[in-house]
C-alpha cells in the first residue's frame, strides 16, 4: 500500500481541499498523510492493530469478515454526532445504518478538526467575501498542523460533511474495484446496494468478502459524491445508533467501566480554585472501611478503596491545608473587577460603523448595564475516568472532548510516549464544554500510577464537580443607544468578561495571541444594519477558572444585546419583531425571524395574563430566532410554549436537529431562570442540585422547531438553540410585567412555578 | 451480611458495609451499571430503581433498609426483550446524552403501573424529580403517553 505514498508530494501546492482529505484517508501509513500535514507526517492510526483478513480502506471505515465499522472521531455527548457522522459514510458506502458498528476510534492527530476555528476569525458568518474565505482557509490549515482532535464549537458536521462522505465513497470505489478484478469485468458495469457489489448479470459479493482485496485497490483521488437528490439516508430522520443502549442501561459511559480487580477512587479538594494543597492529614481516612491507599495530588488528595462509596466517605475525612487565592474573595469583589475593566484599554474593537460618539452626542440616550453570573456545566454524569497503567502501557477510558490532549498529559505527568497511550473515548453523560478539561483526567493518571498494575476508576462527587468547574465567565455589558424615527440610530456596546480562551488554552499549555473572540462572540457580527454601531470587548483578569459552556460567549452576550435591542424597540414604540426585521441585513436571518413569528402567531392578541418575547442570535453560523410565551399563574410565571426557527444550510437529520434545538433552548431557559454560581470566602457556594437547580419537567415548555435550509453553508446545531432563550424569556417577562430584568438569573427578580 | 433480591435473583453483599447506599452496591459490587450516580442526595433521579414496584432513589437508600425486591433498568427489560416504556423511549427517540434516561424510564414505569393513563399534569408531578440537563422533556412526555397507549393495547 505504501507504494502509492510517494508520488503525490509534488502536487502538494495545488492540491484541492477534498483531494487532501482523500489522499490522507486512502493510504495507510503512506505519504498521503504528509500531504495534508506536510510539516508533520502522522501515520494512519488504524493501521496498527489490524488483524489478518482485515483491510483498512480509510481511517473512517473498517471492514472485515464480521462486518463494517465506521469510525466517528467526534465524541458523543448527546448531540447525536455518532449517528450523523456514520450516516454520512453509510450514504456513500451504500450500507444501511443498522448494518454497521460505530466507534469513536483512537486519539490521533489524523482526526484533527478543521471546522472548529471558524468562529475565531474576524469575519461574520454571513460574510462570504473572498477575503473572509481566504482567512478561514488559512486558519483551517493551522488546525491541521496543530492536529487537535476536538469535539466542540458545533463544528463536527461542517468538519465532517465532505470528509466522511468522501471516506465512504472512496471505500465503495475500492470495493467495486476489488469485485471487478475478481470477476474480470469493467468496474463501471458494477453497482452497489446494501453492503454488496452487484454485477450486470446479477452476481453478488458482500463487502465483507471483498475487504482484503479492496485494500490493494488504488483509491480514486477525488471520489464522486452522490447528488443530494439520490440521498437515501441523509436528509431523513435516522434512529440514533446509541438509542437502544441508552433506553436499556447498557450504553457505556466512562463511569460504568469496570474490571474484576478494579479499585475505586475519590478525591478531596480544597475550597479554592487553582490553589495548591500545601499539607494534609489522612490518618482518620486511612482507618476507614475498604481504604487501600492515600495519594497526594497537587490539587487534592486521592483515596483508593474497594468501592466508590468507601473512597468518597474516606475522602471527606482528610484534612487539608491549602494556599489562598489572589482573586477577589466574593461575588461583589469579582463583579467590581469585571466592571473596572471597562476603564482599561479595550481588548479589541470588532465593529465601528458610522460615528457612534457623534450620534450619541445629544438627544435622549439610553444607558444600560447588564450582568451575568458564573455558571457551572452540571453535566448529569459527574467527572470521572478509569485508568490502567501496566507494563509501560497506559489505557484510559474517559468521556472527553479532546483526546489528543490526553496524550500530551500522559507524557507530561507520567512520561509515557503517545504510542503507548490508548485513549478509549466513551459516551458522555453530558459535556457542554466541561469535558474539554483535563483536571480530573490528570488526577486519575496520578492515582493509577500509585497502584500500577491495577485498574482504577476515579469518580468525583456532585459537590466536587460543581465546585471545581471551569465556569461560564461572569460578564457584564454596557450600552449606550439612541432611537430615531422608529429605528435604531446608534448602539455603542461594550462587553467585559475574563478570557475563556486564555483560561482554557492556558490550562493545556497553549497561549492564544490577540483579542479573545469569545468576549464579543455573537455581538458585532449580528446582521443588524444600525447606522452607528460600535462593539468593543474588555478583558479583566481571570479569577475563577473559566471554560467553554454550551455556545460560549454567545450564551450571555445574546441575553445582553437582544434584551437591549428590545429596550430600544420599546423606546422607539415599535413592535420588537418589526424593529429587528427592519434593520436585518441577511436574508437567511430574516427568514428565521419571519418563520418563528408566524409559528408563534406573533402579534395576535393574548389574554392579559399571557405574553410573548422574541429574540434572535446568529451563533456558529446558524441564524436562530425564538419566541417564548409565558403565563402568570397563582404560583408564579410558567413558561408555557416556545418556538424556534433555525437555518442550518443543509439538514442532515431533521429529527435530531429538532431534538438539539429543543434541548438547547431548555438549557438556555434553565440558566436564565435559576443558574447562578456565587463566591463567598473565596469558594464556590453552590454544591448540588438543591442550590444549583435546572429546569424540570413541570417548568419545561412545549417547543416547536422549524428547520430552514437557505443558508450558504452546512452548519452544526449543538449550540445555536441556547443563546436566544434567555433574552426571549426576559423580553416576555417585560411584556407581561413591564419589568426589565438586566441581571441573570431571573428568579432573583420574579417567581417561576 | 446483607442479602438482596435484585432482578429476581438472591445476591449476597460481600464488600459493602451496611450503611452503603444501594446505588453503589448495584454499580460497584453487582456490576449493574445501568443505574446512574448523579447527585447522591436524591435530587436528580438518575439512580432511580424499584423496590417492590415503587420508584426510589438508590443513592440515598442504605442497603440495610432495603426490605423488598429490587428491580433495576436491567431487570425492567433488555435489548432483546424490551419493556413497553423502553420501546416507547426508542420509538420516540428520547435520549440525547442518555445518562438520566435509566432513571426517567424507571420513574415512568412505576407511574404507569400505578396510573395506566396519566394526564400531562400527573406526568409532570411524577417525573419532576428526574433532571435531564439535555432538556429532553418534550419527548419524555410524549413517550410516557405512547407507553401508556402501548400497555393499554397490550
Amino acid at each position: 500500500m505504501a507504494r502509492y505514498g510517494q508520488k503525490k508530494a509534488s502536487t502538494i501546492g495545488t492540491i484541492a481541499r477534498r483531494t487532501f482529505l482523500i489522499g490522507s484517508t486512502a493510504i495507510a501509513g503512506g505519504a498521503a498523510f504528509g500531504v495534508w500535514a506536510y510539516k508533520t507526517p502522522y501515520g494512519n492510526p488504524l493501521q496498527a492493530g489490524l488483524s489478518e483478513g482485515e483491510a483498512a480502506l480509510t481511517p473512517y471505515v473498517k471492514i472485515d469478515q464480521d462486518g463494517i465499522t465506521i469510525i466517528t472521531p467526534r465524541a458523543e455527548m448527546g448531540q447525536g454526532i455518532h449517528t450523523t457522522l456514520a450516516a454520512l459514510v453509510a450514504e456513500e458506502l451504500d450500507v444501511s445504518l443498522d448494518a454497521v458498528r460505530v466507534e469513536h476510534g483512537p486519539a490521533s492527530k489524523a482526526y484533527f478538526n478543521d471546522g472548529i476555528t471558524e468562529e475565531a476569525t474576524p469575519f461574520a458568518a454571513t460574510d462570504h467575501s473572498e477575503q473572509a474565505e481566504r482567512v478561514r482557509g488559512a486558519v483551517k490549515k493551522l488546525g491541521k498542523i496543530l492536529g487537535m482532535q476536538i469535539t466542540g464549537g458545533s463544528s463536527s458536521i461542517p468538519d465532517g460533511y465532505i470528509r466522511m462522505r468522501s471516506a465512504g465513497a472512496a471505500a465503495r470505489a475500492a470495493l467495486i474495484g476489488a469485485a471487478a478484478n475478481q470477476w474480470g469485468v469493467d468496474p463501471d458495469t458494477l453497482r452497489t446496494e446494501d453492503g454488496e457489489v452487484i454485477s450486470q448479470d446479477g452476481k453478488r459479493l458482500a463487502y465483507t468478502q471483498l475487504a482484503v482485496a479492496a485494500a490493494e485497490i488504488k483509491l480514486p483521488k477525488e471520489p464522486e459524491l452522490k447528488p443530494r437528490s439520490e440521498w437515501k439516508i441523509l436528509g431523513k430522520t435516522q434512529p440514533r445508533v446509541d438509542m437502544v443502549g441508552k433506553a436499556t442501561g447498557t450504553a457505556q459511559f466512562s463511569i460504568d467501566v469496570r474490571f474484576a480487580d478494579m479499585l475505586y477512587a475519590a478525591v478531596k479538594m480544597g475550597p479554592y480554585m487553582l490553589c495548591p494543597i500545601t499539607g494534609h492529614d489522612a490518618s482518620e481516612a486511612e482507618r476507614m472501611p475498604g481504604v487501600k491507599k492515600i495519594v497526594p495530588l497537587g490539587d487534592g488528595v486521592g483515596v483508593v478503596a474497594t468501592n466508590t462509596w468507601n473512597a468518597m466517605q474516606a475522602a471527606k475525612m482528610i484534612e487539608i491545608e491549602f494556599a489562598t487565592p489572589n482573586y477577589p474573595m466574593d461575588t461583589a469583589g469579582q463583579k467590581a473587577a469585571i466592571a473596572a475593566a471597562f476603564d482599561q484599554d479595550a481588548d479589541g474593537e470588532n465593529r465601528n460603523d458610522g460615528n457612534v460618539d457623534e450620534a450619541l452626542g445629544d438627544g435622549d440616550i439610553l444607558e444600560r448595564e447588564y450582568f451575568a453570573p458564573y455558571l457551572a456545566h452540571a453535566t448529569m454524569e459527574p467527572m470521572n475516568a478509569a485508568v490502567l497503567l501496566k507494563d509501560g502501557r497506559l489505557d484510559i477510558w474517559v468521556g472527553n472532548q479532546l483526546p489528543t490532549q490526553i496524550l500530551v498529559e500522559a507524557k507530561k505527568h507520567l512520561g509515557i510516549a503517545a504510542q503507548n497511550v490508548h485513549v478509549h473515548t466513551t459516551l458522555m453523560g453530558g459535556a457542554f464544554g466541561r469535558r474539554a478539561e483535563m483536571d480530573y483526567i490528570i488526577q486519575a493518571l496520578h492515582i493509577a500510577k500509585s497502584v500500577e498494575g491495577t485498574p482504577i476508576k476515579l469518580t468525583w462527587t456532585r459537590e466536587d464537580d460543581m465546585r471545581h468547574d471551569a465556569y461560564r465567565p461572569m460578564a457584564m455589558a454596557r450600552f449606550k443607544a439612541k432611537v430615531d424615527g422608529g429605528k435604531a440610530a446608534a448602539l455603542d456596546a461594550s462587553y467585559s468578561a475574563p478570557s475563556v480562551l486564555g483560561s482554557q488554552m492556558g490550562r493545556i499549555g497553549t497561549s492564544v495571541p490577540g483579542p479573545d473572540a469569545t468576549i464579543v462572540q455573537s455581538t458585532w457580527d449580528q446582521p443588524y444594519g444600525i447606522p452607528n454601531f460600535r462593539v468593543r470587548g474588555y478583558r479583566p483578569d481571570t479569577m475563577l477558572p473559566i471554560g467553554s459552556w454550551r455556545s460560549v460567549g454567545a450564551s450571555q452576550n445574546a441575553f445582553f444585546q437582544e434584551s437591549m435591542i428590545d429596550e430600544m424597540a420599546h423606546e422607539a414604540r415599535v413592535d420588537p419583531y418589526k424593529f429587528r426585521m427592519d434593520m436585518m441585513t441577511d436574508e437567511a436571518s430574516k427568514a428565521v425571524l419571519s418563520r418563528v413569528a408566524n409559528m408563534a402567531k406573533w402579534g395576535s392578541s393574548l389574554p392579559k395574563n399571557r405574553a410573548r418575547g422574541i429574540a434572535f442570535c446568529l451563533s456558529f453560523g446558524v441564524p436562530t430566532a425564538e419566541v417564548v410565551e409565558i403565563v402568570q399563574t397563582e404560583n408564579g410565571i410558567k413558561i408555557d410554549k416556545a418556538w424556534a426557527a433555525v437555518d442550518v444550510g443543509i439538514a442532515l437529520d431533521p429529527g435530531n436537529i429538532e431534538a438539539q434545538v429543543q434541548g438547547g433552548l431548555n438549557f438556555g431557559l434553565a440558566a436564565a431562570m435559576t443558574g447562578e454560581i456565587t463566591v463567598e470566602g473565596g469558594a464556590v457556594v453552590q454544591g448540588n442540585f438543591h442550590d444549583y437547580d435546572s429546569i424540570r419537567m413541570y417548568q419545561a415548555p412545549s417547543i416547536e422547531v422549524a428547520i430552514l435550509e437557505s443558508g450558504k453553508k452546512i452548519r452544526g446545531i449543538g449550540e445555536p438553540g441556547t443563546p436566544p432563550a434567555a433574552p426571549a424569556l426576559a423580553n416576555a417577562i417585560f411584556a407581561l410585567t413591564g419589568q426589565r430584568i438586566r441581571s441573570l438569573p431571573f428568579r432573583n427578580t420574579v417567581d417561576f412555578v | 451480611m446483607v442479602e438482596l433480591v435484585i432482578n429476581g435473583q438472591k445476591r449476597k453483599v460481600t464488600e459493602a458495609t451496611d450503611d452503603t447506599p444501594l446505588l453503589w452496591v448495584l454499580r460497584d459490587e453487582m456490576g449493574l451499571t445501568g443505574t446512574k450516580f448523579g447527585c447522591g442526595i436524591a435530587m436528580c433521579g438518575a439512580c432511580t430503581v424499584h423496590i417492590d414496584g415503587q420508584a426510589v432513589r438508590s443513592c440515598s437508600y442504605p442497603i440495610s433498609a432495603v426490605e423488598g425486591d429490587v428491580t433495576t433498568i436491567e431487570g425492567l427489560g433488555n435489548p432483546a426483550s424490551l419493556h413497553a416504556v423502553q420501546k416507547a423511549w426508542i420509538e420516540g427517540q428520547v435520549a440525547q446524552c442518555g445518562y438520566c434516561q435509566s432513571g426517567q424510564i424507571m420513574t415512568a414505569a412505576a407511574l404507569l403501573d400505578e396510573i395506566p393513563d396519566p394526564t400531562d399534569m400527573q406526568i409532570d408531578q411524577a417525573m419532576s424529580g428526574n433532571l435531564c440537563r439535555c432538556g429532553t422533556y418534550p419527548r419524555i412526555r410524549a413517550a410516557v403517553h405512547a407507553a401508556a397507549k402501548m400497555m393499554a393495547e397490550g
